[in-house]
């Protein structure tokens, strides 16, 4: 969405910066603090970040989208991260994850509402255990496609999957 | 009955949850007589008996893994036997591949509760600080010195001479940064070492601290090791409690704060660091100055890796010259080895210097998982060269690595079985630079673009001799050019894959 004119000032972010002293050095902090309260970085928030801690907005943008972790539109309730580094290729990976796209695809195409951001990462520290993931915080090791779906399972956001 | 069970241990580590340690533990909990102690301690670092679990009973403990929450039943109404039991492991000591490593850093990591301050300084914990303590800065960093220690995140610069730049420096503000991004794929060591002992981290961080003047530090810990982050903020908490960060320069009292990083790889180089821990992009700084003159908000900055800051405390206790004695030429102590990929018998593996790679895989590691031939094993993470099996006797030293053509980095081994495509794993060297690249540089941030589309023309078949050329010229460019490490190393996987396995790279070729 297009951002116009500047009247609306974010309180999330407002309040998040505040917590922070406004130091300009916390940014990132910031951000992080913002996207687990509200779940993104939007156009207001970037807006108001800026004048909070005296920087350009283009300052505030760059660090955004420099950082793999933060997200500029509203994402899924839960994150399913999958690991597509070397140590994991080489305890199967990617065909794991290929086939966990594709069954998330067909129940999404089935319309059953999953609420799961499949998202690749590039190493999560579990590669004596790999293929390795984690599934909001909770780490998921020697993963298969059952234990994926079953840990998606357990997170009781699938009502209605007609498999 | 063979004695009362004075204790459990199931790790909390997350490495073990993430096979079902919380599940254990929770059965656990509800099977046993309430008064059981139940502690979740760190991992031992032994994953492929992951969760592991330890029965204290006359002061021994027996292990049993790999467990799972079906298991416990059967392995109370068994009473935790010290053998007969198909998990049943015997005492957690005699595990040969526990038994024959020399733990030096990890020597307390998965013991107890990593936040149990009192069973941390009955181990052994705060003897290095206390001796700190006693002693001058100067005499600290000749101690540091003297033991030969060099950085563990990849680079192996000599840590007394780093320390002894900064101690010179003039400046309002020295920092104590440790660099805990630890981003290489196959490396765990710094993540289980927080997650199991954290207290080995800032007791090296308080002596650096005491040994540098610092008066701020900081632990930049990537967002992707969320329990880290957790146990580490804690260990702080309970340090700062007890007073521990107190007296250890005249000036300023000395604290840590934990940061996390946002995913960016690229901010485990230590000038990226620098800028993310400024609130900035993550991109590289030329070099001069070094951080040591002018790091972080351009004050003298230390920065370290953990597992250079935790070799501190043994080193301050024991000596320089017995941590010397460990290792070879000049890679002096040990090295936290981490196995991963296709193997059987995954672990950290701490050993001095020299051990060869063949002992580390064979004879640690029990060879593949899947039972398949080994066919390349990369060493020192994502910009480190892939190896061949002719390679396999190689000494793991700085040294000897650099002699073939790789390097130790932050001492990973993944092991690849004979299914991996070496051109598809060259390409992925590429891409990896591609999606990571801070883009500040030119040679990294279009070398690694051009450099996959050029693989995936050799892996299409297209004028591949000609491809394997315009490669060759490009990593060179890109060694020589970059400004970092990033794009400086990438070529070293890609051309190692080339060098030692051609046939993979030709094969549509050899297909017409």
């Amino acid at each position: 969405m297009p951002m116009l004119i500047d009247t609306i000032d974010n309180p999330d972010a407002r309040a998040a910066c505040a917590r922070h002293s406004n130091r300009p050095d916390s940014l990132i902090e910031v951000l992080h603090q913002l996207q687990a309260t509200v779940g993104h970085v939007s156009d207001s928030a970037i807006a108001t970040i800026a004048d909070a801690l005296n920087l350009s907005r283009a300052e505030v943008m760059g660090v955004v989208s420099f950082y793999h972790d933060f997200r500029r539109q509203p994402g899924a309730a839960h994150t399913l991260k999958i690991c597509r580094a070397e140590a994991c290729q080489a305890a199967g990976a990617d065909s794991v994850a290929a086939e966990i796209e594709t069954r998330l695809a067909i129940r999404a195409s089935a319309g059953n509402r999953t609420a799961i951001d499949l998202r690749p990462v590039y190493c999560l520290g579990n590669c004596a255990l790999g293929p390795a993931a984690m599934l909001d915080n909770r780490p998921i090791g020697r993963l298969t496609t059952e234990r994926a779906l079953a840990a998606l399972d357990g997170l009781d956001i699938r009502a209605g999957d007609g498999e | 009955m063979s004695g009362t069970v004075q204790r459990i241990l199931v790790p909390g580590d997350s490495a073990a949850r993430s096979v079902g340690a919380d599940e254990v533990a929770s059965h656990l909990a509800n099977v046993l007589p309430a008064d059981t102690a139940i502690i979740r301690n760190g991992s031992r670092g032994l994953f492929w008996l992951e969760p592991l679990i330890e029965v204290e009973r006359n002061g021994q403990r027996l292990g049993f893994g790999p467990v799972t929450a079906d298991d416990v039943d059967s392995l109370v109404a068994a009473d935790f036997p010290a053998s007969g039991h198909p998990l049943a492991l015997g005492p957690v000591e005699t595990i040969p591949q526990l038994a024959k490593q020399q733990r030096l850093i990890f020597a307390r990591c998965g013991l107890d509760d990593p936040l149990d301050l009192s069973t941390y300084k009955a181990g052994g914990g705060l003897a290095g600080l206390s001796k700190a303590r006693a002693l001058a800065p100067d005499a600290i960093i000749e101690a540091v010195k003297t033991s030969g220690l060099r950085g563990r995140g990849g680079a192996g610069f000599p840590a007394g001479i780093k320390w002894e730049t900064a101690a010179k420096a003039t400046g309002d503000a020295t920092y104590l940064c440790c660099n805990a991004d630890e981003g290489d794929s196959g490396t765990y060591a710094d993540r289980l070492l927080m997650e199991g002992d954290p207290f080995t981290l800032i007791e090296g961080m308080c002596i650096a601290a005491r040994a540098i003047g610092a008066t701020h530090g900081l632990v930049y810990l990537r967002s992707e090791y969320p329990d880290a982050i957790r146990t580490l903020k804690a260990a702080i908490g309970i340090w700062r409690e007890a007073g521990l960060f107190e007296g250890l320069s005249a000036g300023d009292r000395f604290d840590i704060e934990v940061r996390m990083g946002a995913g960016a790889y690229i901010c485990g180089e230590e000038s990226s660091m620098l800028n993310s821990l400024e609130g900035k992009r993550g991109e590289v700084r030329a070099k001069p100055p070094i951080p040591a003159i002018s790091g972080l908000f351009g004050q003298p900055t230390i920065v370290n890796n953990v597992l250079t800051l935790a070799s501190v405390p043994w080193i301050l206790e024991h000596g320089g010259e017995a941590y010397r004695a460990f290792g070879t030429g000049r890679s002096r102590g040990t090295q936290a080895f981490q196995l991963a990929g296709d193997i059987k018998q995954g672990a950290l593996v701490e050993l001095a210097f020299g051990v060869s790679l063949r002992t580390l895989i064979e004879e640690f590691g029990g060879g593949t998982r899947s039972g398949r031939p080994l066919r390349a094993v990369q060493v020192g993470g994502p910009l480190g060269a892939y190896l061949a099996d002719a390679d396999l006797d190689v000494a793991m030293d700085y040294e000897a690595l650099a002699a073939i053509g790789g390097m130790l980095g932050h001492g990973g081994v993944v092991v690849f079985n004979d299914t991996v495509d070496m051109a598809r794993q060259a390409r992925f060297a590429m891409e990896f630079c591609a999606i990571e690249s801070c883009g500040k540089c030119t040679p990294c941030r279009v070398g690694a673009t051009r450099g996959r589309e050029t693989l995936d023309r050799i892996i299409a078949g297209e004028d591949v001799a000609e491809n394997l050329a315009l490669v060759e010229d490009l990593c060179e460019l890109m060694t020589d050019g970059s400004l970092c490490a990033m794009g400086g190393l990438t070529p070293m996987p890609v051309r190692s894959a080339i060098e030692r396995f051609p046939e993979d790279f030709t094969r549509p070729l050899a297909a017409e």
